[in-house]
């Protein structure tokens, strides 16, 4: 029952907002608007679906970011040379999952802390992106790459599909299969998981697997998107993903995440952002207003639960 | 009196932990509190030592009514509650740790020297040989009580509560504690001391609580003419006999073979075998052995070895999913860390281990079988809960054990590894766990039990086997079993002692 008020509370922070940017921000409701709204939210939204498993199952994952700009420039090296654009797919998605893999085996299996084995794959990963590219973004103009990014139904661009589509996918994951249940035991004791019989190691290896081969699949739709691969971007991506699942409601130690509750999360974060866009309010004032966004929802998270 | 409970009541989701409670404690005296693991105890020392708060009812400490925000505010105030669980931070010294929170400091410095002086002054008052500078994380468990103690010392304390302080100390550290003790109460402070041992309470007790199912049942103002016997009775309500229910069965061929068993905690490598059917109970001290055994048994812990056999077929020596494979099961100790996943419900606590089985491809879950099997197990085992939704960390701990053995149950289950199945459950609880134990034994399955209870052991057990530093030392069969002789038989003799 507690659960339920605290999806609710959000939705209803949520709703709250939706109603004060329709009746403040100009163009709010206009649907050019929400197109924009839901192509700005995508990448946080997709990324989120395989975040939600990380945080869930007791860890998190910073090396997103990173994963998310090595995969565009991979595909954007791998469509200029082979001119093949499923491979231009596929390549940096195998790249991720193996960055993922790595990460999950180390923080799993060797028992190296999430923060510092994630932080330092950061590091790594988007110092190999600088170094294959150069250090400077590689243009992608192969009709058959970005097409997958650029192609649209009844107005909503392709990348909003993807998300709605990942949505789905990890919710069944989440809700229906042996994985998606024992990621959330997992998190919430990984201890009396592993003595219940469950495979501790073998389910985080494969949540960051799924983190890195999500990411990477993102990486290469906003290069598509943008047509080019560029090292630089996707900068603080992380907390950005991270921040959208603890403002639905998923424990940052894990044990506690839904779907839904991630998916309005990524919503707040997304209206406040747009609405702030279209008041035309200076950049570094979004960031500062996103981080207080973040801080109000936790702690209000916080009240509710201590009343609960 | 300096020390009054006045109508104290503390409820948690699903137990009544106190109701009701009133009594009064002198200065100058030891005060015992007495009763069954779950009769309220230690909900009623961290209500004194602020770690909880009363629902109801108020602490009258000379005169004046007292709540504790947090323990600090009750050290502050000069209540000390000295755990089971100790209380020291390990990588800091013993001169730290006594002065945790109010080093003597000018200036936010550290005066290390006067810190280190007022540490050695202390330690004499314990009469102990410890070595201020050492780390409390090598000193052995008896002298990190004395830290405790030293802790309660410093802060000068005029309330000082004792959890069970003897359970982890040798003879000889015992007689030594119990000379503090009389020193204290010589300097007028105010004691309370809760502990099962009987014959500690006469020695060192001047006045006697008894609660009972979080109720408080009498206090004795004197033990002057009070016999054990009366103090059991008040205790558990009913003749001693019933509380265990115990029914004799028949054995079947041996369903449990362990052979050379090693693992850490462990002194030498252990043999085991258990009969269809059979209840072996095991018995030793804090620190014999126990749950490193069973944990052992169950290939719970890396760096297991020996060879287990179930009904004649080698078990693949791996990690627990081998040995649930292979119809092992394990009831761990620390329902908490190591039993349930607090926050996830019912529903999923019950089916964690078994709904692989049961999934489409070992992949999809079957929403029907899992929220059928959930069902008939809390029905089955009567669990008192909400819903099957509610999260188990809000379910009382008998409820939760239960959720636990229902965990085992919807699998194929031969041989069961209780770890303490009833500790900190209450009586009633507690009696529908044997019952439960003795319905499955009844099913041909083998269980071994381990309990720090002596009674429970002897109450339950069809078989004692007793545990001494890290081995199993004696078997005694159910006919044969006393308190004192299986007790002489778990204390550390000779030059073990040392």
């Amino acid at each position: 029952m507690s659960r339920l008020w605290q999806q609710a509370g959000m939705l209803l922070v949520l709703t709250l907002l939706l109603v004060l940017s329709a009746a403040f921000v100009p163009n709010f409701t206009k649907w050019e608007n929400v197109k924009g709204l839901l192509l700005a939210v995508s990448l946080v939204g997709m990324i989120s679906c395989t975040m939600l498993f990380c945080l869930a199952g007791g860890d998190f994952d910073l090396s997103v970011g990173s994963t998310v700009a090595l995969a565009g420039v991979i595909a954007a090296l791998v469509i200029n040379k082979y001119g093949n654009a499923p491979l231009a797919l596929m390549i940096p998605i195998a790249a991720g999952a193996l960055i993922g893999s790595v990460n999950g085996f180390v923080i799993a299996r060797i028992g190296i802390n999430a923060l510092i084995t994630t932080l330092a794959m950061m590091q790594i990963v988007r110092g190999v992106a600088y170094l294959i590219s150069n250090g400077s973004s590689i243009g992608v103009f192969d009709k058959g790459l970005t097409g997958m990014a650029t192609w649209s139904f009844g107005g909503l661009q392709a990348s909003v599909y993807y998300m709605i589509a990942l949505f789905a996918a990890f919710g069944f994951l989440l809700n229906r299969t042996v994985f998606g249940r024992n990621t959330l035991a997992i998190g919430g004791n990984s201890e009396a998981a592993r003595l219940a019989g469950l495979p501790v190691v073998r389910t985080k290896v494969l949540i960051f697997m799924l983190q890195g081969a999500v990411a990477a699949f993102a990486g290469v739709i906003l290069a598509a998107r943008v047509s080019s691969g560029n090292p630089d971007t996707a900068k603080g991506l992380e907390l950005q993903v991270i921040s959208s699942c603890v403002l639905g409601g998923v424990s940052l130690t894990g044990g506690i995440g839904t779907i839904s509750g991630m998916i309005v999360g990524v919503l707040i974060m997304g209206v406040v952002q747009n609405s702030m866009s279209l008041l035309n309010i200076d950049a570094f004032w979004q960031l500062v207003a996103s981080g207080v966004v973040l801080l109000a929802a936790v702690m209000l998270d916080r009240l509710k639960s201590q009343k609960a | 009196m300096p020390l009054e409970f006045r109508a104290i009541g503390k409820e948690f989701p699903g137990v009544r932990a106190l109701e009701d409670v009133s009594f009064a404690v002198g200065e100058g005296s030891v005060h015992a509190l007495m009763g069954e693991n779950g009769a309220g105890k230690s909900t009623l020392l961290k209500i004194l030592s602020g770690a909880y708060r009363a629902d109801s009812g108020e602490i009258i400490l000379n005169g004046q009514s007292v709540s504790f925000a947090t323990p600090v505010a009750a050290l502050e105030a000069g209540v000390a509650v000295i755990y089971q669980e100790l209380h020291l931070v390990p990588e800091m010294t013993v001169a730290e740790n006594l002065f945790l929170g109010h080093y003597p400091a000018a200036g936010g410095w550290i005066k290390r020297a006067e810190l280190r002086q007022r540490a050695v002054e202390i330690i004499g008052r314990i009469g102990e040989a410890i070595d201020p500078d050492m780390k409390v994380g090598n000193l052995s468990l008896a002298q990190r009580q004395m830290v405790e103690i030293g802790k309660a010392l410093s802060r000068n304390a005029q309330v000082i509560a004792f959890d069970e302080p003897t359970s982890a100390l040798s003879a000889r550290e015992v007689e030594r504690l119990f000379e503090i003790i009389a020193d204290l109460r010589s300097q007028g402070k105010i004691i309370l001391y809760v502990s099962h041992r009987m014959d500690e309470i006469f020695r060192v007790c001047d006045a006697l609580t008894v609660l009972r199912d979080g109720r408080h049942i009498e206090t004795f103002k004197s033990l002057e003419g009070v016999l054990p016997g009366v103090i059991v009775e008040r205790m558990v309500g009913r003749t001693i006999d019933d509380i265990w229910g115990y029914r004799p069965r028949a054995h079947g061929e041996v369903v449990f073979n362990a052979q050379r068993i090693t693992g850490p905690g462990l002194a030498e490598p252990q043999d085991i075998q258990v009969r269809a059917g059979e209840i072996v109970g095991i018995f030793g001290l804090v620190g014999a052995g126990r749950t490193e055994l069973l944990k052992a048994l169950y290939r719970g812990v890396p760096g297991c070895g020996g060879r287990i056999e179930i009904a004649g077929t080698p078990v693949r020596a791996g990690q627990p999913r081998d040995s649930i494979a292979a119809g092992i099961a394990l009831c761990p100790e620390d329902r908490k860390k190591e039993g349930i996943v607090g926050l996830r419900s019912v529903l999923e606590n019950t089916n964690l281990s078994a709904r692989r089985n049961h999934a489409l491809a070992g992949v999809v879950i079957d929403e029907r079988w899992e929220r059928s099997n959930a069902q008939a197990q809390v029905d089955k085992l009567r669990v008192r809960t909400p819903s099957l939704q509610q999260p188990i960390g809000l379910l009382s701990g008998g409820n939760q054990q239960k959720v636990i053995l229902g965990r085992w149950l919807s699998e194929d289950v031969r041989v069961l590894l209780l770890d303490e199945p009833t500790r900190g459950i209450d009586v009633g609880a507690k009696r529908e766990i044997c019952e439960l134990m003795y319905a499955l034994a009844e099913t041909g399955v083998g269980i071994i039990m381990v309990s720090s209870e002596l009674p429970e052991v002897l109450g339950v057990s069809d078989r004692i086997l007793v545990m001494r530093q890290g081995k199993l030392v004696a078997e005694v069969r159910r006919e044969e079993a006393s308190e004192a002789s299986v007790l002489a038989l778990a204390l550390p003799v000779g030059e073990e002692a040392a």
